[in-house]
């Protein structure tokens, strides 16, 4: 086991895939003589060249399009999108191309393509480098949508993402990019891309949470005295595993789901509406959300006032603990 | 080697046959590129022509029977269709956009497939990976950028095997050259020098919009901008059209990098089955273009060399007819889909809720899932 950052944990995770496939490329604005803003691309240009690790213009769309070509050629192309706010002039690419190709050509075009997406806020960032646009993308068929939490899962699921038939988004919660955990670099073993994962068990209450809200979710459940909390990390935002929340929900019979993302209309409604149909007789309140506000991401100084934390997520713990 | 990449006069257009005489006028630059054209490809270049156009007719008629939901009549562009495309090797890859039935026809693709798009059985028909030729493009400009990525494979390849020498060419119109992806297009390909043939037809209209809206230069003037070589040729001089897309092909074969090439022509009739063009352009103009009709120009070619004989234009007529027939046949004949296939394909490994949906579908139709696709 390697004590790293999950910053790092990516950079060694897209080296191995890099190795392990020549059909492997990384592409994106300043990914290559920089290694991206945040560093996770550091150095693999120098390793496996400059025809492996691009250094692309200034074009979103240019990015995605382009990369959708190399893999109809046959590669495996991982691209960087600098900041969450920056995916939206490809958006007509990933929405109506990368996502429709394999549907659209009866299963004989498959584009595998990762988008590697820095995403969240917490940062004191300036306007458009702290959204949280994953819904978007959890609702068009045809993509996979996923969230890592901590450095170790983040190792083995940007490999498992590269290694997909399907594109995938992967959304990467830039404020937790620095936060350390025992990687096992070697390890062969992984949970695959699809399920979620209980984090820690408890008997009274079930919080669901993704990305950067994770940790938020895991903080809340320490602190909440003499509730029982079982912290879910959802990992997969679309498909979403609905069968380890039920199994959780079955138990707890109370859940809360946490994004940073606004509530109105988030994956929080999709799991309350689904968790909702299939527990409905055991559950001892109505789901509730806890999430950014349904305005637009605010100026840095305000941003603590608009990203749930721990108090928040413990105050909505409450508010469910409180229903007879 | 290096190939030259001529400066002539943006606005003048490459010309091969003279549409007064048919004589064929001797480019120093690209008649080479026909050198190996003789009275036979004449021929059956005419035979295409004359095919696709009918075929083109026959699926106009076939929309307005109720047959077809919607067509995009390509008529008035078959030399910049059937020229480019035979520019072309079976081992490059095709990028077009949704008129280029003609471009199709020339790849291998049957066309009655063509038309079941068009039926509305399948969102595209055919596997690209058969004829190395993508599926129509229905909303134009992101296509223009698979065309530079897939370039940028061709080099990679490359550097792997270097006998590898594809190249690969993108088709749209004049108003796809307004969209962000085709600038972006040419500034990827530019930077990356990637062999790829960006072919523009200008056909005058963006469904209604004249190409002054979308223009006020040469549309082949965009190339130098971008540090992209441009060339502008009469689309509706077959030959011409041909060469360039040679020449084009070659510099990209030789590692010289992107092509724009703007092949002027014109489209004689509506923007689709949907369109009604005597709102937007007067009668003067069609006859105008009417006097240049590519079919016609190339004629002249056979008339002149005495190989437009009766026995000549009947089997064209009859090869033009027994496709149309068999085209009419078998779209007529082609089945709706299976139900059940709106599930298939979404994903390589189908996910719980896809196949919770196909489920609930199957008992809500009373369908068995035994056998179906997935």
């Amino acid at each position: 086991m390697t004590t790293l950052t999950m910053a790092k944990a990516l950079n060694e995770g897209l080296r191995r895939s890099l190795g392990d496939d020549d059909r492997v490329m990384v592409m994106g604005e300043d990914v290559g003589r920089l290694g991206g803003v945040f560093r996770v691309t550091d150095s693999l240009q120098s390793e496996f060249g400059a025809d492996r690790v691009i250094d692309t213009p200034l074009a979103e769309s240019g990015i995605i399009g382009t990369a959708i070509g190399l893999a109809i050629r046959g590669y495996r192309p991982v691209c960087e999108i600098q900041f969450d706010g920056f995916i939206y002039p490809a958006f007509d690419q990933i929405v109506s191309q990368l996502a429709k190709i394999r549907h659209r050509t009866d299963g004989a075009v498959s584009v595998p393509l990762t988008i590697r997406v820095p995403f969240g806020g917490g940062i004191g960032a300036v306007e458009h480098h702290s959204e949280s646009p994953e819904a978007y993308f959890a609702q068009t068929a045809g993509l996979r949508v996923v969230s890592c939490s901590s450095a170790d899962d983040a190792y083995s699921m940007i490999q498992d993402a590269i290694r997909s038939d399907d594109p995938v988004l992967f959304f990467e919660p830039k404020r937790r990019y620095w936060d350390k955990a025992e990687v096992d670099l070697d390890g062969v073993t992984s949970l695959g891309l699809e399920t979620a994962r209980v984090l820690r068990e408890g008997t009274d209450i079930t919080v669901v949470a993704y990305g950067p809200m994770v940790a938020t979710a895991l903080a809340a459940a320490n602190e909440a005295e003499g509730t029982s909390v079982e912290v879910i990390d959802l990992r997969s935002l679309s498909p979403i595993d609905f069968d380890t929340i039920e199994r959780s929900v079955l138990k707890t019979h109370r859940l809360v789901v946490v994004h940073e993302a606004s509530v109105f209309l988030g994956l929080g409604a999709e799991i309350a509406a689904r968790i909702t149909e299939r527990c409905f007789f055991q559950l001892e309140a109505p789901v509730l959300r806890v999430g950014g506000y349904a305005t637009p991401y605010p100026a840095s100084k305000l941003e603590q006032y608009f990203l749930p934390d721990v108090d928040r997520v413990l105050d909505t713990i409450e508010r469910s603990m409180a229903v007879e | 080697m290096s190939i030259t990449a001529p400066q002539r006069d943006l606005f003048e257009q490459v010309a091969i046959i003279d549409p007064e005489s048919g004589e064929l006028i001797d480019d120093e630059i690209y008649s080479p590129y026909l050198a190996d054209i003789g009275d036979t490809d004449l021929r059956e270049i005419y035979r295409d022509l004359v095919v696709v156009r009918r075929l083109d007719a026959e699926a106009t008629a076939l929309q307005r029977q109720g047959q077809l939901g919607l067509w995009a009549p390509l008529a008035g562009q078959e030399a910049a269709q059937i020229g480019s495309a035979r520019g072309l090797r079976p081992s490059d890859f095709v990028f077009p956009s949704y008129r280029e039935h003609g471009v199709a026809y020339v790849r291998g693709v049957d066309p009655a497939v063509v038309l079941r798009m068009w039926r509305g059985t399948t969102l595209a028909g055919w596997n690209p990976r058969d004829v190395n030729m993508m599926t129509p493009a229905i909303v134009i400009g992101p296509h223009m950028l698979f065309a530079v990525g897939y370039g940028m494979g061709i080099l990679r390849d490359k550097t792997l095997n270097s006998a590898v020498d594809d190249i690969v060419i993108a088709y749209c119109g004049d108003g796809g050259t307004s969209q962000g992806d085709f600038s972006e297009a040419l500034g990827f390909a530019a930077s990356f020098r990637t062999p790829t043939v960006f072919f523009v037809q200008n056909n005058q209209y963006a469904i209604s919009s004249p190409v002054g809206i979308q223009a006020t230069v040469p549309i082949v003037q965009r190339a130098a901008g971008f540090g992209v070589h441009g060339i502008r040729v009469d689309g509706n001089d077959v030959l011409a059209v041909l060469a360039v897309t040679r020449h084009a092909a070659e510099r990209a074969r030789a590692g010289d990098g992107p092509t724009l090439i703007e092949a002027v022509t014109y489209r004689m009739g509506p923007h689709t089955t949907s369109d009604d063009p005597t709102r937007y352009r007067d009668a003067a103009e069609l006859e105008f273009w009417r006097q240049r009709d590519p079919i016609d120009r190339l004629r002249l070619v056979l008339d002149r060399r005495g190989l437009a004989d009766q026995e000549f234009l009947a089997s064209v007529d009859e090869t033009a007819d027994r496709y149309a027939a068999e085209v009419r046949e078998a779209c007529i004949a082609t089945p709706d889909p299976d139900p059940i296939s709106l599930f298939d394909n979404v994903y390589a490994t189908e996910t719980a809720l896809l196949a919770e949906e196909r489920t609930d579908f199957a008992d809500l139709h009373g369908l068995d899932l035994q056998g179906s696709g997935e």
